[in-house]
């Protein structure tokens, strides 16, 4: 049935050193494979949407990229460092934990379901990697604690914890968490498919301001239009691989793929 | 109601009180250490490790703690290679033979409450903590003890009560706490049913203590509760 082939075309013009690099990137749980061999050059100030209908490998894709899953095999660079591991039956591991905490303090993450540690407050939230991980002065952190949680509107709620706000307001407290450590990428990991409706802009937004300034980041999302208007770059997975690339320009009108087409239509459809 | 009798008797028993919190103390804190070291174990990648932290935990949770008491105090006697140890200078006591099977039998349950805290910090908040660069100690100390705590804390105060009241059992080794002192006035006087009565309002007392305790390290250790 399936006769087309993947449409893959260059990305926009990438002149800036690539933040993250995978080769032949895999991951198999038992006999389900998830990942089958994924190649991807984020370069930097890039926005990168990857898109993919649910089981396409694309959480699990953003999670292989700072190590919260380890890939089967293929090869992960992070900020011009090669990701040691070691193999040990058919798996890999971790060979270096020194190096992963090092690189996972400068490439920030963003959940779905928020994650921010509910026996802390906002501001002790956003304060304790810069001190306990990254070794920083306590009041030089307050101070950019601050500042991060004013950017993202939820310095009056700095003493609240986390379980007294919204989700829209965890979620900007996440970004503020992340965007505290001074990181290089950030990666969200469907970021607004847990909030209501009525939240969602507001993470949308701060998310928008953050591309606007050149931040690198990648992004999984479901979020259609967020994904047209915002990025850079569009890796649209299917079944573990890419299944098609490119600018959205180029994406969104259509006729490029027409899996892809289908993909949003069929998305289109239901929202 | 022979009020002069019921006094008397309750300045009796209270002189048995510091003995029985002695005893619940000691044997908590020892407990708590032995507990946090076989919940340690519990998680540890040797499965033979696990399997050990498993048969202590089924040895002391299965048996009597009246047996557990015997068996140290009458039955490790008969053993001469302990008779010449360091350990016996201990063992030939009754109250650290009360201590040992105290400590032992609440660490097996102190242990199950350790590891149930553990196992309920949520998953995705220590991820959270993993992707910023946290692992090993760090992570523990900052991110999933703190955590376990808010899960285990009032379970283990239920486990300092129980403890508190298993302790009467340390009378049967000749101990006198207030239990021990209440069988000694009971058989001098046979009036078991005030003796008992007012031992029993005195545990009762101590248990709230114990959960007055409970709550204000709760309120000081788990601030968010407050609000």
């Amino acid at each position: 049935m399936e006769t087309t082939q993947p449409h893959i075309i260059p990305a926009s013009a990438a002149t800036t050193a690539p933040v993250i690099t995978t080769r032949q990137l895999t991951k198999r749980y038992g006999a389900l494979e998830v990942l089958r061999g994924i190649d991807l050059d984020a370069h930097e100030g890039e926005v990168i949407s990857i898109l993919g209908a649910s089981g396409s490998g694309k959480s699990t894709f953003l999670r292989c990229l700072n190590l919260l899953e380890i890939p089967t095999s293929g090869s992960l660079t992070v900020l011009d460092e090669n990701i040691r591991f070691r193999q040990q039956g058919n798996e890999l591991r971790i060979a270096d934990q020194k190096q992963v905490n090092r690189l996972r303090s400068q490439v920030g993450m963003v959940f779905q379901n928020f994650c921010l540690w509910s026996h802390k407050t906002v501001l002790q939230n956003v304060m304790e990697a810069p001190i306990h991980v990254q070794g920083r002065n306590r009041q030089e952190v307050r101070d950019e604690a601050q500042k991060a949680l004013d950017r993202v509107g939820m310095l009056n709620r700095a003493d609240y914890y986390p379980s007294q706000l919204s989700g829209g307001q965890q979620q900007r407290v996440a970004i503020a968490r992340a965007l505290v450590m001074q990181p290089r990428v950030l990666l969200f990991d469907e970021p607004t498919s847990a909030l209501d409706p009525q939240l969602v802009g507001e993470v949308l937004k701060v998310m928008q301001d953050l591309a606007a300034e050149g931040r690198t980041m990648l992004i999984v999302t479901h979020e259609m239009a967020f994904a047209r208007d915002v990025s850079s770059r569009i890796v649209f997975l299917e079944q573990g691989t890419v299944r098609a690339q490119g600018t959205p320009q180029a994406l969104f009108q259509g006729g490029m793929d027409e899996r892809f087409d289908q993909f949003v239509s069929h998305f289109m459809r239901k929202t | 109601m022979d009020w002069p009798f019921l006094a008397r008797t309750a300045g009796e028993l209270l002189t048995g009180v510091p003995l029985t919190l002695q005893l619940t103390g000691i044997a908590l804190c020892a407990g708590f250490v032995l507990a946090a070291s076989v919940a340690a174990l519990a998680h540890n990648r040797l499965a033979p490790l696990r399997w050990l932290a498993r048969l202590y935990v089924g040895l002391f949770q299965g048996t009597p703690l009246l047996v557990q008491i015997f068996i140290i105090y009458y039955g490790f006697g008969q053993i001469e290679y302990l008779r010449s140890s360091f350990l016996w200078p201990f063992l030939a006591q009754a109250y650290w033979c009360a201590i040992i099977a105290l400590s032992l039998n609440t660490s097996a349950y102190g242990a199950e409450i350790i590891r149930g805290a553990i196992a309920a910090v949520p998953r995705n908040e220590i991820e959270a903590a993993q992707a910023m660069g946290m692992s090993g100690f760090l992570l523990r100390r900052r991110i999933i003890w703190p955590q376990a705590l808010r899960y285990g804390l009032a379970n283990y105060g239920n486990e300092a009560i129980l403890l508190l009241k298993a302790t009467s059992l340390a009378s049967v080794i000749t101990l006198m706490d207030v239990t021990g002192i209440a069988y000694r006035l009971v058989s001098k006087t046979y009036r078991s049913e005030e003796i008992f009565t007012i031992s029993g309002m005195i545990y009762l007392s101590l248990t709230f203590v114990i959960v007055g305790c409970v709550h204000m390290l709760e309120r000081w250790l788990l601030p968010r509760n407050r609000v």
